[in-house]
Order: structure tokens, then sequence, then C-alpha cells
């Protein structure tokens, strides 16, 4: 037993010292001197303010912006610590729906979003990504088809025309790298910061 | 499904199979104290390490011997944890000022990590301070897959020749395996997972101002070379809740890829190891084929069963057109969401990139029967290899009792004790699966903590014991599983699981190696062939799968049925 206590506690002691602080601190300062903007969270700063991250997505209720996925997150209600509330993207946490495909309260949450969807986006089958829940809550990217389908209500709401907000999407949209590598996607919030830029800029510049 | 789904499926799987014989070799190398092209640099390090603690690295251990060693030595690696997790209040690196877990959550948590399942029963943002994840949970990560591919190169080594009397030095093997494998791997990937966007920083989060004038907090954090090695040594622990899923620590297709491969080399290419270890690559490939089988026919089952879609939401005005999107992301879709839980639940990694408890009904199975055969398609590392050596001696016995004749394999002949032990071992996971299953189940106060009803109920309890036990730690999430008999039951499935398997298996190690090694003969049945590989698949199937049959057949497959009849719950 005793000829066992050494070795076991000596290289517990090695391998926290190199694997649990040696390593991680030399991993932070390379990833922090190679890649600073990855390493620090992606960030995206506008006017010298923190606006958000460009891997993870926002909230919008706005008819002037593009919306995200649906998100399950929920927190402690602030009036009620004993209720929890809706937090839609609150990226201090993460979390899904965890409901099976035969929940009753997913098909009636699906079924209210999809009628809600339609309300702005018009009849038709629902993008997939537009009324369901991702994994993380904190997704950042919508389907190419889910964009364009709130491309009427946003220029609606900014008095835009739909072509110039359908050209702003496909130059959004990031496809497949070879055709099969990644989905086709648009990520949300720089969709919406180009958005804000093209209403800033005169029409033909 | 679509053609780039099963392309992009084939592209991945093509990496981890072109890797797994040169992965597989230099293990071998590392394990034999060859010089390598790192032993340059570590060499001096690896000798340092041995004089501080007193270790002799060429002095052989018998199977007791290495057993004990192996138990002392993460037995007083959870003490640490358990203790640090208490204690993390006081503790540096804590700036998000965390307080200390409570002791059912600490004494799960700590088990989770030492046994390499890494169940998350807390939530990394709120429950597991910096301090905990670096000198905690990461370490685990290092030293609990250390072990497990420790104990399968004992097992190794068992066959390697005759009369054997030590099965090598537990001590030095955990070392080389940090060391040369570990660490570097580690390292390369997660600078890479850096500039793939994963965060490593040691600052707490940040406060956002949103486009629509919303406050947001971000929570990042030391997170890239954790990532790196809680795939790489399928641990499967996440920095987030959200694991996998979350974009900090999977920001795109390309991490994602990385992270597959990841998770699943090291597994694959054991098998490799062995063959090199016992001086016959054949009897190798033979298990890497079975290992394969397995793997591509789950990663088709998954992928065809979700990519369709919902019929009931289908039926409520969605596209089925990009699959079953509730609890995926968009940037992976379905197929590299099939190909993740396949992965993740074949190794006994557990990371997950989506919610394997919103899966279709029977695409959710597929992840749960992989874990009930005992974690070896590929299995996790080290622990994937050593199963599959359990299932080889009982295929052997089972042909031996077709022909009549005493079953051998690799020469040594396998007699009543061998035969014992290994299903000593088998049956241990059905022990712990269904019994944690069946005694949750008719406990009131377990059954108010789950999310769904119905037959999906039943299938949260039976996931959570099947990853508790085979050390895999992905769940159907919707269990809240931090309450006292979640956290303790579960704890002691992990246990059992992990050390009341390795404990069997090197037994039957240590009674092979004595045994002289005999030449093959006319009579002997050749363990190499397609006919070997065809023989393990069935015996996998019919001994390992199908006592949870009835299980799974109250649970996914009822589902299955009542959600094509329209039933929902």
């Amino acid at each position: 037993m005793l000829s066992h206590l050494r070795p076991a506690l000596v290289l517990v002691a090695i391998f926290t010292i190199l694997t649990g602080l040696a390593f991680p601190l030399a991993m932070t300062g390379i990833g922090g001197a190679l890649f600073p903007f990855q390493a620090g969270g992606s960030l995206i700063e506008k006017d010298g303010k923190v606006i958000g991250s460009a891997l993870i997505g926002q909230n919008f209720t706005s008819d002037r912006y593009f919306w995200s996925r649906p998100s399950a997150i929920s927190g402690p209600d602030p009036n009620d610590a004993s209720k929890t509330v809706a937090t839609p993207y609150d990226a201090s946490n993460s979390a899904a729906s965890n409901l099976a495909p035969t929940s009753k309260a997913l098909i009636d949450r699906v079924a209210g979003a999809v009628k809600t969807y339609r309300e702005k986006a018009g009849e038709g089958a629902v993008p997939g990504d537009a009324v369901t829940t991702s994994a993380s809550g904190l997704d950042p990217d919508i389907s190419p088809e889910n964009a364009q389908r709130q491309v009427a209500r946003v220029a609606a709401a900014r008095k835009l025309p739909e072509e110039r907000l359908r050209a702003l999407v496909a130059a959004n949209t990031a496809q497949p790298f070879l055709g099969f590598i990644g989905q086709p996607r648009v990520n949300v919030l720089k969709l919406n910061l180009a958005l804000d830029s093209l209403a800033a800029a005169p029409p033909n510049s | 499904m679509t053609w780039n789904g099963w392309a992009e499926i084939a592209l991945v799987l093509a990496l981890i199979a072109a890797t797994a014989w040169p992965l597989g070799v230099y293990i071998a190398r590392v394990l034999a104290g060859e010089r390598t092209p790192l032993s340059a640099v570590l060499g001096p390090a690896e000798r340092g390490f041995y004089r501080l603690a007193g270790i002799d690295a060429a002095r052989g251990m018998g199977w007791k011997d290495y057993a004990f060693a192996l138990l002392v030595l993460n037995a007083l690696h959870f003490l640490l944890l358990y203790a640090m997790l208490r204690l993390q209040y006081y503790l540096p690196f804590n700036p998000q000022g965390i307080a200390g877990m409570s002791p059912r959550l600490a004494f799960n948590t700590a088990i989770s990590f030492v046994t390499n399942t890494n169940w998350q029963a807390y939530s990394g943002e709120s429950a597991v301070s910096y301090g905990s994840q670096m000198f905690g949970l990461t370490v685990h990560n290092f030293l609990s897959a250390a072990t497990g591919i420790a104990a399968a190169a004992a097992v190794s080594r068992a066959f390697a020749g005759g009369g054997l009397k030590h099965l090598g030095n537990f001590y030095a093997d955990l070392t080389r395996i940090t060391l040369y494998l570990l660490l570097p791997g580690a390292i390369v990937a997660g600078i890479v997972l850096i500039a793939l966007g994963v965060p490593q920083t040691l600052s707490a989060s940040v406060d956002a101002v949103t486009l629509e004038g919303a406050k947001q907090t971000i929570t990042f954090g030391p997170m890239a070379f954790q990532e790196a090695i809680k795939e790489f040594g399928t641990n499967g622990g996440g920095f987030l809740n959200a694991n996998s899923a979350h974009p900090f620590e999977n920001p795109s297709a390309w991490s994602n890829i990385l992270e597959i491969w990841l998770l699943a080399s090291v597994s694959f290419s054991l098998p490799l190891m062995f063959g090199r270890i016992v001086g016959d690559m054949r009897q190798g490939w033979a298990l890497f084929a079975v290992m394969a089988v397995f793997a591509v026919g789950f990663v088709a089952m998954c992928y065809a069963a979700d990519a369709g879609g919902n019929p009931l939401l289908t039926a409520a005005g969605v596209d089925p057109s990009l699959g079953n999107m509730e609890g995926k992301e968009l940037r992976f879709g379905a197929a590299m969401s099939a190909l993740f839980a396949v992965m993740t639940t074949g190794t006994s990694c557990g990371a997950v990139n989506s919610m394997h408890d919103s899966f279709m009904p029977l695409a959710g199975m597929i992840p749960m029967f992989q874990i009930q055969l005992g974690e070896i398609t590929p299995g996790g590392v080290g622990s994937g290899l050593y199963g599959m050596l359990v299932f080889a001696v009982i295929a052997v016995f089972v042909a031996g009792l077709m022909v009549g004749r005493t079953p051998e394999y690799l020469g040594k002949k396998i007699q009543a004790k061998e035969v014992k032990l290994a299903m000593l071992a088998v049956l241990i996971l059905a022990f712990c699966i269904l019994g944690g299953t069946a005694s949750s189940a008719v406990n009131p106060d377990a059954l108010t903590q789950l999310t769904n009803a119905g037959p999906h109920g039943l299938s949260e309890l039976l996931y959570a014991f099947s990853s508790a036990t085979g050390n895999n730690g992905s769940a159907f999430a919707g269990l809240s599983a931090d309450t006292t008999w979640f956290d303790t039951m579960l704890g002691i499935a992990m246990l059992l699981g992990r050390f009341g398997y390795v404990v069997p298996v090197l037994a039957l190690a240590g009674s092979l190696a004595a045994k002289p090694k005999l030449p093959p003969s006319a009579g002997t049945f050749p363990t190499h062939g397609p006919l070997f590989v065809g023989l393990m698949v069935g015996v996998i199937v019919i001994l390992g799968g199908l006592q949870f049959m009835p299980a799974l057949s109250l649970g996914p497959i009822a589902e299955h049925f009542a959600l094509l009849a329209g039933h929902t719950f």
C-alpha cells in the first residue's frame, strides 16, 4: 500500500501542475498572441462598444431586423426567484428544450410558432429552423430560406426595396465548402449589422 | 437524407480510418518505451518524473499489483477533486465567485470524472469555477483517459507470450500515454480550435449591448485546451452546459470535423496497438473491422431515422427538408449531428453537438444501444479495446461449443475461469443499467424529474443508467439529475461500470498471461478472417444486445409506433 502511495501522489501532483496549470496558461498566452480575436470570444465592437459575439446568436424582436431561431434558454424570474421565465439568447447560460418528438408540449409550441411565423412571412411550409429551438439556445445562424422569407417584413418596416434585401441576404449566405462540408447558412447578427449600415448609406452607393 | 450529408459522413469516417494504423503503432511504441520523434524533448522529463516519484519503469507488475496501483491512484485523485469542488469558493481562479458544490453533487461529479464518464449533473456556466475546470476536470480528462489506455495495454500484453508473470508497469504506462500522446495531441488540437474560434481566456464574461439595445452577458473562459482533451481522451464533459453544441465549444463545420476525429481516432487505433503488441497485425485488423462494421451501420441507421424530419411537425406546417431540427444546431445539420451522436456514444466520449433527447425515437435509440453494447464500437480510449477482448474471449468460447473443442484465442486456452470472468464483466453492465432503470421507474420522487411523459420518460431513465454504467456521459438531458437519488445511484453505476469492469478484466488478463502460448495447429479456429469478424458481430448483438431488447421495446420502439399512429404524450 505505502509503496503505491508515493508514485500515486507524486504523479497526480506533477500532472495537476502540468496539465492543469502550465499548459492551460501557456495555451492562453499562445492563443492570445496568435489569434487574439478568436481567443477572446470573437467579439464584435461598434463605436468602441461590444455589441455581441460573431459566434453567439442574439434575440431580435423588432420588425426592422431579421429574427434568430427560437431559443429554449430560461432563467429565474427577477421578480420571483421561485419561478423561471424565458430568457432567450442569454449567453451566460445555454440550454435546449429536450422535448421528445412525441411531446405534446413540443407539437403545441411548434404549431403556435408556425401560426405566428405565417402571419409575418406568408403561407406555405415553414423552414424547419424557424420554429424549432436549437441545441444550445444560442444558434447564431438561420437557413437561407428562413432569411428570404423574412425579407418582405423587414423591407416593409425599413421602407427599403425587397430586391436590395434579397441581394443582402445572398451576400451574407455562407455556402458549404466544396458543396458538402458545412451547411448553407446566414449569420443573423452579421446580416443585421450589414442591414444597419445599408440603411445608413445612400441607396445608390 | 442528402448526397452531401452522406459525403460529409464518408469523409470524416475515412479520416478516422486513415489515421488508425499509424496512431496505433505509435501508441504501441510509446508504451514499450521505444524511441519516438518526441523522445528527445520528453525523455528527460519522463525520467525526471520517475525519479521524483520513485518509480522503476522497468519493474513489471502482476495483475493484482497493476490493478491495485490503478485503484490507489484513481482513489486519491477522486478525493482531491471532491475536496476541490466542495471548496472552490476559497480557491484561486474563481472570477465569478462560484460557490462550492453540495456534497452529493461533488460526489457525483468527482466520480463522473475519475471514471472517464463526465456525466454532467451540474451546469458548467454556473457551478464550476475556472480553477476547478483547470486543476480538477482538465487533469482528470488526462489521467482517466491514460488509465483506460494503460489497462488496455496491460490486457493486450497478456496475449503477447506464454508463461508471463507481468502485465507491465502501471505508472510508466500512465506517464508515457499522458506525455507522448494526450498532451501533444491536446496542444496541437487546442491551438487549431482557438484558430477556429474556441475562446481561451482567463477573463470572465463580457456584457454586450445588442443591436436592439438589450444587455447580453456572454460567458467564456479557458475553453480550447479543455475542449481538445475532452474529445481526445473520450471524456466528454463540457465547459458549458450545451457541451459541443455551444457555438463557443464547436463554432463551425471544421471544428466539428476535428472534434469528431479527436474523439474517435484513438479508440479506432487501439486494435492496431493490440496487433503490434501481440505481434500479429491481422488480429488487430479483425477487431478494427468489428468496430467499423458497427460504427458504419449505426451511423447509417441514425441518419436515416432522423433526417426525414418529425411527421407530427410536418403535419403542423413545417418543411421537413432540413430534417428533425429540434435540439440541433443549423451549422451541423442532420448528417453531422447523427455522426457526432453515433461516434460520441460508440466511443465513451459523451460530448454532444445536438440533443439526443429530441432525436426521432429510433434515431435516439441508436446512441443508447451503442452504450448498452458495452462501449466497444469502438469504445472509450482503452476501455473499448479491453471490452472488445472480453467479447473475443466469449466469441471463441461460443465457437468452441459449436465444434466441441477447447477454445483458444491467440494460442491461449480459454477455460472455465476465463469465461466466468468475462461473463462477470458483461453482467455487471446489465445489472447496473437495468437494475438502476427499474428501481428509478418505481420511485415516485425519481419520476418527477422527467421532462417527457409516456414511453419517452422510460427512455430518459434507461439512457441515464446506460450512460453512467457505460461511462459515456451523454444524456437524454430532459432528466434533471441533480437529486439525492440520481446523484447517488448514477454515481454508483459509474463506479461499478468502470472499476467493477476493469478489475475482472485485469484478473482475466492475469490468468491468460500465465498460460503457455500454444502454436497454431490444423484445428485452431483462425481469429483474423471474415468468419471470426462475423462471429464476433453476432455474439455482440445477441449476447450484448438482446438483454436490453425488452427495455428498448418499452421505450424508443413503443414511442416510434405511437408517433406513427399520431399519439402524443
